[in-house]
Formats: structure tokens, sequence, C-alpha cells
């Protein structure tokens, strides 16, 4: 019987299977930032086990709370820069270099097609787009992956998202990926890969891709995952040319990771996207998911772009396609946080940061603040925010608020009406 | 090793979040003791007053996907500083419920009726944990006991005190 990409990679790292349900892993690359990192290194310290599997699988920054904002948040900061110093970990990034790790890590080329990927952050699937099992830990996962360079999983089961038809005018992979969430509810891929298949996924940049396995934890899914194509190798390229003659040869040779045409599926599911309108939420759940026609006129407060889910380049592109020659409303402040340092001088040389400055947005360093309520615009009680994140729980963004999540080009119009708009009546 | 049980606390929706355990603005503590009067904080359940209803508790009985949302470990370590070791809920979120294990603390799933049956005992529930024979005595206003079932792997866990003791001796 044919496998899956997930069971190849389980395959080709498997160090231990300690019962029928379990398989511990090889880890390629432990990530970590300076949230859920500084415990695990005290405590590592604590132990007298202040070392690393290997510092060159060992990738760190900080992003969560940058420039650090209180003695608290600087400790932190304090806590993993010293501990990478003093462990001779290179891949290291601090202010001025640092930037969201989930779009930070891949423009670096530390994800490659059949790597093993952790880190102390649930949206560690995002690397999946890169044909990698990638997965979010908690700390003491973390402690082990840094220590021994393991990591124990369930046997994965993999459900095939297979994505068709065309994607129409002011519809991104966002709203697919929020369009999937509502079918399968916040639980319905708990302890399963979610799979992307299909012309549309084919069809999508690497950014796409991210934003679409980004989310696969808003289901509860262990990872998502695309299979590497032509797309994959090109933006590889920069990183694998010394390892193959061409681009083909790496396309070739990332076949090897695809799923077979005859491997099991725990359930196969095709969506087929021509008909979607623009998608956003509505309650305090991922899964709740409105056709963004039936929330028109919602007002809101603040508008977000960034995060790991909606900063990269080809988002603020977007956004600033609706923003060009606009205001943004009286009612409404705006906030973009670039989301590395890359898509931040990017976005200047493309002149996208004068259309967002002169619309009216205030321009962050790329950080994770806001998103999760920590810094850099965080809501107050009764606050509404159209945002391009992941999560609108109760008090996300701040304690009391709201949070509607949306594509890029979805929060650039909310911003210029200062309530929730159909993008494509301004494109 | 642990002992398990004590003094229930029913927490009665599905999709119970971290950020709802213990919110993100509280992940700048350096210790897990400081989390503890935070616990359940921005949880809202009708009736709820987390920091006096978690007073004295020992076990949490939910329902389902408990602790979905992000992969932060001070969701089980608020728990922890609490006294809180076992959760009994329908089903878990991959990450919380391996969180758990690999801090020795024990997640417990059992099926929809019997969360139902704990659920209808009202206030004032003890649950114990015997894990040799995987059976929780319940003690109410009726007394009955109730077979889990753990993952083997999962038991060794608990057994061994946690993840970091586990692979230490082992890899």
């Amino acid at each position: 019987m044919g496998k899956t990409i997930t069971e190849k990679i389980f395959a080709a790292h498997k160090r231990d299977v300690p019962s029928d349900n379990n398989v511990v892993l090889d880890i390629d690359v432990v990530m970590c930032h300076e949230i859920t990192t500084p415990i695990a290194v005290n405590d590592l310290k604590a132990r007298g086990m202040d070392r690393v599997f290997d510092p060159k699988k060992i990738k760190v920054v900080i992003d969560h709370v940058t420039p650090s904002k209180d003695t608290k948040t600087a400790t932190q900061a304090k806590i993993l820069r010293d501990w990478a110093r003093r462990n001779n970990i290179k891949d290291f990034f601090d202010i001025g270099a640092n930037g969201v790790c989930h779009a930070l890590f891949p423009e670096k080329g530390f994800i490659r097609p059949g790597y093993t990927v952790i880190m102390g952050d649930s949206h560690t699937c995002t690397h999946g787009a890169f044909g990698a099992f990638a997965a979010g830990v908690g700390t003491t996962d973390l402690e082990v992956g840094i220590l021994k360079g393991v990591c124990s999983f369930r046997l994965p089961e993999t459900m095939k998202i297979t994505i068709t038809g065309n994607l129409g005018k002011g519809v991104y992979a966002k709203d697919v990926i929020l369009r999937i969430i509502k079918e399968l509810t916040v639980n319905g891929a708990t302890d399963k890969v979610m799979e992307f298949r299909g012309p549309v996924v084919d069809g999508m940049s690497m950014e796409g891709r991210m934003t679409l396995c980004n989310m696969a934890i808003e289901a509860g899914a262990t990872c998502g995952v695309c299979l590497p194509d032509r797309v994959t190798a090109e933006y590889l390229w920069p990183f694998i040319q010394d390892e193959y003659k061409d681009i083909e040869a790496a396309v070739e040779a990332f076949r090897k990771w695809h799923s077979d045409a005859d491997a099991r599926y725990v359930a196969e599911k095709t969506f087929d996207v021509s008909a979607l309108v623009p998608q956003v939420t509505y309650g305090f759940k991922p899964d709740e998911v409105k056709d963004i026609t039936d929330m028109v006129g919602t007002n809101i407060d603040q508008v977000y772009m960034g995060s790991c889910t909606n900063g990269r380049i080809e988002d603020l592109r977007a956004g600033a396609a609706i923003l060009k020659g606009r205001k943004i409303a009286d009612n409404v402040r705006a906030i973009l946080s670039p989301a590395t340092p890359k898509v931040y001088n990017q976005a200047m040389e493309e002149g996208l940061i004068k259309i967002y400055m002169e619309a009216g947005f205030c321009v962050t360093n790329p950080t994770c603040g806001a998103c999760l309520g920590m810094s850099n615009g965080v809501l107050a009680p009764g606050e509404v925010c159209a945002s391009t994140t992941n999560r609108n729980f109760n008090g996300r963004m701040g304690k009391g608020g709201m949070v509607h999540l949306m594509s890029p080009v979805s929060a650039a119009a909310a911003a210029v009406k200062g309530y929730i708009v159909d993008p494509r009546e301004m494109m | 090793m642990k002992t398990f049980g004590g003094p229930a606390l029913f927490l009665d929706r599905n999709d119970i979040n971290t950020d709802e355990i213990i919110p993100a603005k509280y992940l700048t503590e350096n210790t897990k003791e400081d989390l503890k009067p935070f616990i359940l904080e921005d949880l809202k359940l009708p009736g709820f007053d987390p920091a006096a209803d978690a007073k004295g508790a020992k076990v949490i009985v939910t329902r389902s996907n408990f602790g979905c949302g992000s992969s932060r470990e001070h969701a089980v370590w608020v728990f922890e500083v609490n006294d809180i070791n076992v959760v009994i809920a329908e089903s878990f979120a991959r990450i919380f419920r391996q969180n758990m294990f690999n801090c020795g603390m024990l997640a417990i799933e059992l099926p929809k009726k019997d969360i139902d049956a704990f659920f209808a005992l009202g206030a004032g529930v003890t649950i114990s944990v015997d894990m040799d024979k995987e059976t929780l005595i319940v003690r109410g206003t009726k007394e009955f006991t109730c077979k889990f079932v753990l993952n083997s792997f999962d038991k060794d866990l608990v057994l061994a005190g946690g993840w970091l003791a586990y692979a230490d001796k082992k890899y």
C-alpha cells in the first residue's frame, strides 16, 4: 500500500516506537522564540543540562514582544539571547534582523521538503507548505527537542483536502482556509494532517500555501502540508543551488516525498472555490465564518495587517492595491506590521510603505505583538478589529475586544470605509 | 509519581482555549509559580468566578476540544501550580493533551455519556483515580466507578514523571 507524504517523512525520521500508537522522530529543525523557550532554558540550567543537541539545527528569534516593552519581556529576550550565545547558536535573530518566526525562518531557507520541524508555537504548521512535517509543541517537547533532537507524536492520519475551481476577484488563500475551517469546525482535524491538494494549491505561491497551512491548527490539525513542486524549488533555489544542478533536478528530487497514488486517507474532501466570496469570522471561534456580504456595515475601530498568516509581501501588495490613492476612515486607526525586515524593505522599494502611510496607517516593526494582545496594537474593551491574523478568541487582541479575521484586501477595504465591506466593490 | 484526584471543578463548555485558561499577557512570567493567581481568568461562563471556584479543586471535568489554540504549556502549568493534575474531557486539542502527559499529568478522555453523568451530579463531587485499574471513583449525590483507557506511552510518561525524565533515560 502507498504512503502519504507524512508517512514517508515519519518513516525517514523514526528513532523509536514506544507504543503501537506513538513514534519518536528525529527532528531536523528546532525553532525557538522568547515566549515559550526561556522556561525550558531555565529548567535545563537548573538540571545541569545547559546544552543543545546540535547548534546548527536550532533557530532562534525574538519576535513576540520586540523591542521589549518592560522588564519582564526584556528579561525573556535576555534569557534567549544569552542562551543562544552560550550554546553557539549562530542562527539567532535579534532586533534589526528579527521578524515573525513563521515568516522569517522560511525566508532564510531553513525549511526543506521532507524535514521534521518543531517549535513552541501552535502556528508551526505553517512550514508544512514546503512539504515538511511541522508541528507546534509545548515547552517540555521543545526542551527535549533542544536537548535530544527528538519529539514524540501519535501516528498521523491524513485528511486529503482537494481545492478545485478558480479563485474569483478579491478571493485569496485566507478566504479558502476560513471556508475550510468553517466546514471542518475547530476540532474537525484534531490529531490529523491536512494535506492540501488540487489545481488551486498548485497555482498558489509559497506565500499563499503558507497562509493555508498556517491556519490548519485552527481546525485542530497537527500539521498542514503541500506537496513540494517547482514553486517550492524556485522559492528555495538561492539556498539549494549547490545541491542540485538545476531547478528541474530539485523538482525531481522533491517528488520522492509526494504521497503515492494509492496512499490511504482517513477522509477526503473537495472544495470547489469558483463561487467562493471573501470570508470573515463573526464570533469567538475561527470556524464561525460568514460570507463577507452578510457582514457588511459592521463597524470597526482598528485594522491590523500583519502576522504569520498574512504579513508577507504578497499580502502587503494586495492591501496596497486597495489603499492606493485612498484614506482610512476617520473612525478607524490602522496598523501595518510587515512580517520580516525583508518584507519591510521590499515594501519600501516597491513604494508600498508610502501608500500605507499616505492612507493613514501606522507602520510598525516586524512583530507578533498585536495578534495575541501582547503589544503594538492591543484593543480596549468593546473595541472591534478587522484583522489579517489567525485567531478571534474572546480577548485575544485585548480583554473585551472583538476580532474579525479576514484577508488583507478585505481588511484594507474595511480601513477605508470604517466598517466591514465587500472589497470587490473597490477593486 | 504524583497522586491524582480530589474535588472536581466543572467547566461546562466545548472548545475552551488556552487564551481563556491563561491569557497571553501573563506569558511574560518566567516561573510557573507566578502564573498561579491567573487561572482561567478569561473564561466567561454563567456564574463562574475563576479564582474562587478553582480554589481547592484537584480535577477538572469539561466537554470537548479542551485546550485548543495556542501551544502555551503555561495552560498546563497554571493547573499544576494550583494543584490540579487531572483533566477529564470528551476530547482534547493535541498539543494541550501532550503537554499534560509531558508534565506527568493526566488528560483522560471519556465518552460523552460518561461526562454527562459526571455533570448530572451537580456540586460537591470528588473524583479519585486508580491508575493501576484505570478506573475513576466518583463520589457525589451518587457514587459510581468509571473505566478509562490510557495509551500505554502516555501512561509511561506519567509513571516516569514526564517526557524529559523519560527521554533523558532513553535517548
